[in-house]
This record gives structure tokens, sequence and C-alpha cells, in this order.
């Protein structure tokens, strides 16, 4: 930036104040009106959405890169083969015009609290309430063998749904009758506790209709199943025996991508023609960069009523890079769901009201075991005020008894609604 | 839904790979955007009617059987959500969620979806 534009937007801001103090329509509101969100998946569209329906004169700019959102829930099911990427992207065009929002297309590069500024290319874009949802990064350091980039490119996570999704597809499909298929799950917190063990589960079902000679293993750093446990092990017993070989507490200690070889800690060495290593997580660089990640340098610390950083004011986050509450899961519906409890306090403060402080959301997450079968678990979450978090209301929420057709419906009706929660036009 | 009904849909996905997303992408709902409450209560209520719509759509007008709750009675909305709670209603998922509301809370959101025409 120029000096001379510093300047400008400096006389712009005086000249604001002269207006508010002659008595400008929001000035009961002391209204600060740019609101800038930082990446557009569930908690970042979600918020400029809710912000938008909220306030309908407010400036809200969009920050994100990719011209297309390609949703993590069901990126299982096109690694498995029964929808394609295309079933589960959304371009961002028509949300962005039909909700009146400025789109930066670029990464945000750097955060400047102080200017409150965000950097994008030689762009920088001024907010005065800044919601920085920017997922989770991957975290190769103590992988060895994944150190570059090109390693990394030949070993697919598809921990964020687009071209790493279709790469497993057809790593699969090209993979011999009798193949083996390695996949290995970091420790948590990561993004989608129950996502690893229903990929496990698709893909067995994969090698069980087209592969039956096939196998897979998979090897959890976790000492058992995360999430959705007795479902996961009655399928895989009762359906994929002899299919799935699970291994827990298996530490991946380096990958020779070419050979096609995973070595673990206590475990040794395992050859595999496909492999799918989900590295450990943390919070998006930029959070991060910020200063934002106050929770071991890892994760982001918030004020649950607000979603405003415990580090830097003026900024909140949302999503799968914060510090989760108790019993919170990484999820794109938890991120839809804290993204409208931060647009309704953004909104009381600019409104003047009193920011909600009873502020109630719920998980509903499906996983689908076999193609049609379909096991969920849910849970509602509120605030303590005295432990100031949120907390699961006990009594609530629960599992499924066991997999049904009946809730693969659901979960399709699920992904589509919750789709157009967060980015319907 | 009856079971074979929901048997076919999902075998329908099966074979043609794609029902459920893109082709919602056209009936694409616009939510009536209505103003937040001006005091700080029913702008709570609103919002916790807001955290219903990741399921049920927004402005409650989701697609799937039974789940456009928007400008339904509230009375019967809210007998719904109390049979819920009250295990006097069968359900895959909503017992779970009714359970962690009161009934005030739950009539003060019934009315909210009441309101959404």
């Amino acid at each position: 930036m120029t000096g001379l534009s510093m300047q400008r937007r400096q006389l712009l801001k005086a000249g604001a104040g002269a207006a508010a103090m002659a008595g400008a329509p929001w000035v009961g509101a002391q209204a600060p009106r740019r609101v800038v969100v930082i990446g557009g998946g569930f908690g970042g569209a979600t918020a400029a959405r809710y912000l938008r329906q909220f306030n309908p004169d407010l400036s809200i700019t969009l920050i994100e890169p990719a011209d297309t959102f390609v949703m993590c829930p069901m990126s299982n099911r096109v690694v498995h083969g029964g929808l394609q990427l295309r079933d589960i992207s959304r371009p961002y065009d028509r949300f962005v015009s039909r909700h009146g929002l400025r789109w930066v297309r670029g990464r945000a590069e750097a955060i400047d609290p102080v200017a409150r500024e965000v950097r994008v290319g030689k762009e920088r874009v001024p907010y005065d309430h800044l919601i920085v949802s920017p997922g989770v990064d991957y975290v190769y350091d103590g992988i060895e063998g994944l150190q570059t980039a090109e390693q990394q490119a030949r070993v697919p996570h598809a921990w964020k749904a687009g071209p790493q999704t279709q790469m497993l597809r057809d790593q699969l499909q090209a993979m011999p009758e009798n193949g083996v298929v390695a996949m290995t799950i970091p420790k948590v917190p990561y993004r989608c506790p129950p996502g690893p063990y229903e990929r496990a589960s698709l893909i067995a079902h994969y090698l069980q209709t087209r592969k039956p000679k096939g196998k897979l293993l998979v090897f959890d750093a976790n000492p058992e199943i995360q999430a959705k446990k007795g479902l996961f092990e009655a399928v895989w017993k009762k359906r994929y025996a002899g299919l799935i070989e699970y291994v827990p507490s298996a530490d991946l200690k380096s990958v020779d991508a070419a050979g096609g070889t995973l070595r673990f800690d206590m475990q040794g060495e395992v050859k595999a023609q496909v492999l799918n290593v989900i590295p450990p997580q943390r919070a998006g660089e930029v959070a991060r960069n910020a200063g934002l990640a106050n929770a071991g340098n890892r994760w982001c610390g918030v004020d649950f009523l607000s979603y405003e950083s415990t580090a830097v004011g003026g900024i909140h986050v949302l999503g799968d890079s914060i510090a989760a509450a108790p019993g919170m899961p990484k999820s794109g519906h938890m991120a839809n769901q804290q993204a409208k409890v931060c647009a309704g306090a953004i909104t009381a403060r600019l409104r003047g009201i009193e920011v909600p402080s009873d502020p109630i959301i719920a998980n509903t997450c499906y996983s689908f075991v076999s193609q049609t079968d379909v096991i969920h678990v849910a849970s509602v979450h509120r605030y303590d005020a005295a432990k100031k978090t949120m907390l699961p209301v006990p009594g609530a929420g629960g599992l499924s008894a066991e997999p049904s057709v009946i809730e693969g419906i659901y979960a399709m009706a699920w992904a589509t609604n919750i789709l157009n929660d967060t980015l319907g036009a | 839904m009856p079971i074979r009904k929901a048997q076919l849909l999902v075998a329908r996905w099966a074979r043609t790979g794609a029902v459920g997303l893109a082709l919602t992408g056209a009936a694409m709902v616009h939510a009536q955007a209505p103003a937040p409450a001006s005091n700080v209560s029913d702008f709570q209520v609103q919002l916790w009617a807001s955290s219903c719509m990741s399921c049920h759509g927004p402005g409650g007008k989701a697609v799937g059987t039974g789940l456009a709750i928007g400008g339904k009675p509230a009375q019967e909305l809210y007998n719904k959500l109390l049979g819920y709670k009250n295990g006097k209603l069968p359900a895959t998922v909503m017992h779970q969620h009714a359970k962690g509301y009161s009934d005030e809370e739950l009539s003060r959101i019934a009315d909210h979806f009441a309101s959404l025409k």
C-alpha cells in the first residue's frame, strides 16, 4: 500500500467518524461495518450468508481462492464410486452474487491485526470484524519420506475433498485384484472423527464387490476407533471379516511412496499397492501466522459466545481450526452451527444489543458403512457460563441402533440441505 | 417412508451415481431473510432455530421427506417435538436432539418455524 492510499484511508476513517458524530443512521450501533471472511467452507460461507440475512446493508467480503466448493462429507462415497466429484461440488459465483458479497478470489496470506487488514497478493482488505475459517493444515514433520511436495503428491490424504479424492479413487480402480490398500489415521484431534472409519468401511465394500481377493489394512495412531466405535466394529465383523485388518496404536514413522512401503514404530514395515496417509492436522496457516493458535501452537482458542479469538480481539475463528470444547467434533456440521452463533454475536454488536448468551448448537453426523447403509451420531451442546465453554447435554444425543437404509436417505437429504444452508442462493 | 420405497431410492442413487446433490443445485431454495429480532430473547430463539436449518434447510425449506418444517402450524410442530422428546413418536435422530431443549424452548422454536412462510 502506498503512503497516499494509507492517508486517504485515514481521512476516510476520520470522515466516517465525523459522520457518526453528526448523527448518521448507524450511530446508535457504533457500527464497525466491514466484515471480512477468510475461507468459503462450512464455517466461513455460513457466517457470510447469515450475516447478510441479519444485516442487509453490511459490507461483507469473502476471501476464497477456489471457484468451486467441494464438500468433504460424502467424499468417501466418491472414493467408493457411488458419487462423483461434481455431485458434491458447488460453484461460488451464484452464492456471492445472490447474497451481495464482495469476493476476493485469492489466498489470504497474512493478517495485520493492528492495521486491521488482510493481505491477499498485492491487495489489502480492511476489516472491522474478521472471521477466519481456514480449515486444517497437514503436518508432515514426523513422517520421513513425505517431506517434499512431490512426495506428498504421490500419497493422497484425500482429507480435503477435491483432486486428491479422485486420485485415491483412481488408484483403487487401478489396483490389482489381489492388491493391498493401507491407510493411516492420525492421533486425535483431526477433522471428522468418524471419517477414516467410514472410508475404511466403503473401501472394504468396494473390495468385496469388485476385488474380493484384495485387502485393507487400517493403521490407527489412536488406541481405538475414535467415533461410533461399537457400530463400526460390528459392521466390520459382520460384513467385512477378512477384508479389513485394524491395527491400533500404530505410529507412522516413514513412507516410501515409490516402493509402496509404510514403516511404523512398533509394527515394522508394510507393503501396499495403494497408500492413503491421513497426516496429523493443525489450524490453517493464516490463523497460526496471525498468532491465533494459542492452544499448543496448534489450535485457536475462542470465546464460545462469539467465536472471537482469545488471543487477538476483533478476529473470530470458526470450524476445524478452533480448540474445540469438550465433546465437540471437528466437523462441517459443527462449523456451520458455530458460524450462526458467530454471525449472531457480530450482529448483536453491530446493533448495539446484548450478545445472546444461551447458545444451543447440535451435531448430526452420518457415516456410510456400505453403498446404502448408514449410521449416525448426534449431540446437543449448550453453554456453561461457569466453565465458559460448550458442553454436551447429558441425556440428549446418541447413536443409531444399527445401520439402515432409511438413514441413507436422511444422510443424502442432510448433505443437500446443509449445502443449501451454507452455500445456497 | 416405507422401507421398500427407501431401498428403491437408494438403489437409484447407486445406479445413476448422482441423484442427490447435483440436481438439487437447480432447486436451491431462497429462504426469506428476516431481520434480526430487536430484543435479545427473540434473537436468541432465531439463532436456536437457525441451528435446526443445517438439516431442515434455510428457512425450514428442506428437501427430503418430512424435513420441510418452515411455515407449518406451530402447535403441530410443538406436539411433534414433545413427542420426540418424551419418546412417544418414533424417530431416527430427532428424539436425540429434542432432549437437549426445555419444553419452553421447543415451543418458541416451533413458533419461529411456523412464522417462516
